[in-house]
């Protein structure tokens, strides 16, 4: 779920944000590490990867922003260039920010992607809608590198559609200086605490938002329950007297400059803002979070099909699938990927929970019936619009007398001149 | 008679890009997902009420604030040498040069409880005060966007005025506020309306605005349609409805408007 980090103000304020993760390896023994690889990349199967030389083919990537390696840091690896060489497949490669602007585009037919990277709602709403096609794993051999945890999940039970690409999970990046508590008591309470009124950010979409409130309320992430929306939705109004704003992006910003003291955020980018200010801290609350996977996919529209598996396939190379996950900093569900990780970050509470926590306290979204997604979104909206009590009562009878007001003198006017045109 | 043909070009652009989409939203708003007739979402708008009410009175706000602050602005302007003219304007102009997320941006710097403007305060012992997230941050954020957009088409109607009509109206008794109110608003009416237009419309339609300043919080029409569009709910109908519904409305508060034209010229 990596947002559109390279936005306008995260460019602004400083490029240095992107250029890595947190838990970087030495600077010298990594460049040193990568550039062999760049220069020997090795696959697993050359003549598999030849197939198409020579035909002048090319496919459309659509991806996360900032998600991929690209090689516009030193030593890192271009990955798209590589498989451009490897292969002789152009590829075009295109970014969105939301799962939903992914959803809009695919739905409208307006354009063919041959290869997506969906996070799990939207996957199971893709494969309900027939938008993406089931995968020919033959095609993909090096699936086999995929950790048994992250295959059929709930999104896709039969794991027929996806391959996993990267997961996180969200928790709270919050202010040490201002905040002084153990890293045990950090709970989604915090996100409540009035002592910290106007100092709180929050996920300014309804599924993200909802869950942190379901999560408190001890309900299902996945609930469809109206009765439960409802009380999950009571706490959002409860909190919103206290919070300083609704953002997505804008975290980046605010938290790194001392605007806000607390928010929650995803564990992936969350790890790029630690990086720039040393007085933040990231927490995954004990008692459970949300956790989320990105799953490469192919749309039904999809009219270079084996080209988009080779694509997959290629993603999946040990070396490749490192480059990326070294790029990003989200969490890698590929074996090879992991064990090549430096070990600060393989022990990393953060990227890598204990596996138990993840079994116990972690869920994964999938897709609401059609009705539970609208009674959320009402709901958010009407909490979102929602106004402080002393405005509301004169704002639409001001309106109101105005228009009559201005609606009598026009009339007026017009009576009194066309009075003199007859003259 | 030839002439005609010369406008076929923007004609054709016109009914391919404007006239086609605005039927395409029509049929959206009408129509449900199997593509039957109805007119369930037109009569959901309805739950949106204090949205819309709150959008138009924010937008109402910052349109008369730009009024209030650019008709003496583009008077004086307009009554200077034409050498310093040039100069002026161009400093009018200037911040439309920058990109209009780049300067709303900006604000967000600025407003912040540790932006520059609290961090001032702070140096006389003020503060810090809630600036950022609240109304009043949408309105200065649509005021400074769309200032120009008002001083302009009243710069270039108040240009026309001859100077001689003052001293006429001075000659025949008028005081100073009496050739304000009698001969410069009347001639100025059309600037008036068309800055209205400009300021008014863009206003009550955005959404970037309402997002960065307003904190997510203070959702303005553009919020909820975008919302419908590339938000969770995925509505396009809903959607479609809502912005039908915005067009009517201001196409009624335009040809209010226009009433104030003193010779009834439709400048939408």
């Amino acid at each position: 779920m990596k947002k559109l980090t390279a936005l306008l103000g995260t460019a602004l304020v400083g490029m240095s944000l992107l250029s890595g993760c947190a838990s970087e390896v030495p600077e010298e023994a990594d460049e040193e590490e990568e550039v062999s690889a760049a220069q020997t990349l090795t696959v697993s199967d050359p003549d598999y990867y030849t197939r198409f030389k020579g035909q002048n083919l090319s496919i459309n990537v659509y991806n996360w922003g900032e998600y991929i390696s690209t090689g516009a840091d030193e030593g890192t690896l271009d990955v798209n260039g590589e498989f451009e060489k490897l292969t002789g497949i152009k590829v075009n490669y295109t970014n969105y920010a939301t799962n939903e602007e992914l959803y809009a585009k695919l739905k409208g037919g307006g354009a063919a992607y041959d290869v997506i990277i969906p996070s799990d709602y939207m996957i199971s709403k893709m494969i309900k809608e027939n938008l993406i096609q089931p995968l020919d794993f033959d095609n993909i051999p090096n699936f086999s590198y995929i950790m048994d945890n992250f295959r059929n999940m709930a999104y896709d039970p039969e794991n027929a559609y996806t391959v996993p690409y990267t997961w996180g999970t969200v928790g709270i990046i919050y202010d040490t200086t201002m905040i002084d508590l153990d890293e045990e008591d950090i709970d989604w309470d915090l996100l409540w605490n009035e002592d910290y009124a106007d100092q709180i950010l929050m996920f300014d979409n309804p599924r993200d938002a909802f869950a942190i409130a379901e999560l408190m309320e001890g309900f299902s992430l996945n609930t469809e329950d109206p009765k439960e929306l409802e009380q999950a939705a009571f706490r959002l109004r409860q909190q919103k007297r206290i919070v300083q704003g609704y953002v997505m992006d804008e975290v980046f910003d605010k938290m790194g400059a001392g605007d806000a003291l607390i928010a929650p955020y995803y564990a992936g980018d969350a790890l790029t803002i630690l990086e720039d200010n040393e007085d933040l801290n990231f927490v995954v609350p004990k008692s459970g979070t949300n956790l989320f996977i990105d799953a490469m996919c192919i749309p039904s529209s999809s009219r270079q099909k084996e080209a988009a598996e080779m694509y997959i396939n290629f993603m999946c190379e040990p070396d490749i699938a490192y480059a990326n996950i070294d790029y990003i900093c989200y969490s890698t569900p590929h074996q090879a990927a992991y064990d090549m990780l430096d070990e600060e970050v393989r022990e990393s509470p953060v990227s890598y929970p204990d596996s138990d926590f993840i079994a116990d306290k972690t869920t994964v979204f999938v897709n609401l019936s059609d009705e539970a997604n609208l009674k959320m979104q009402s709901l958010w909206t009407e909490m979102k619009s929602a106004e402080d009590e002393n405005t509301n009562k004169w704002i639409a009878p001001v309106f109101l007398v105005a228009c009559v007001f201005i609606m009598v003198f026009v009339l007026i006017r017009r009576h009194i001149k066309n009075k003199k045109d007859i003259f | 008679m030839k002439l005609k043909y010369f406008s076929a070009p923007y004609l054709v652009w016109m009914v391919v890009f404007i006239l086609v989409p605005l039927l395409m939203i029509a049929y959206f708003a009408f129509t449900n997902d199997e593509g039957g007739l109805t007119i369930k979402y037109i009569s959901d708008v309805g739950q949106y009420a204090n949205i819309f009410v709150r959008s138009i009175w924010l937008a109402l706000i910052a349109t008369v604030i730009c009024l209030v602050v650019a008709y003496p602005v583009a008077f004086i302007l307009s009554r200077m040498d034409k050498h310093r003219q040039g100069t002026m304007l161009m400093i009018v102009m200037l911040p439309m040069w920058m990109n209009f997320l780049l300067r709303t941006y900006a604000w967000m710097t600025l407003l912040g409880n540790n932006g520059i403007i609290n961090h001032l305060f702070g140096l006389i012992g003020l503060g810090p005060f809630k600036l950022i997230n609240t109304s009043g941050a949408v309105v200065l954020g649509m005021v400074y966007n769309y200032l120009p957009f008002m001083i302009l088409p009243l710069y270039s109607v108040m240009e026309k005025i001859d100077g001689s009509l003052f001293e006429a109206a001075s000659d025949l008794g008028c005081s100073s506020g009496k050739t304000l109110w009698r001969v410069v608003v009347p001639l100025s009416m059309p600037g008036i309306t068309s800055g209205v237009t400009m300021v008014f419309v863009p206003a009550i339609s955005t959404f970037i605005i309402s997002r960065m300043l307003g904190g997510g919080s203070n959702l303005l029409i553009g919020d909820l349609i975008e919302m419908q569009f590339l938000g969770n709910a995925y509505n396009p109908h809903l959607g479609a409805a809502i912005s039908l519904v915005l067009m009517v409305i201001i196409l009624v508060i335009m040809t209010v408007m226009n009433q104030f034209d003193p010779d009834d010229q439709v400048l939408m």
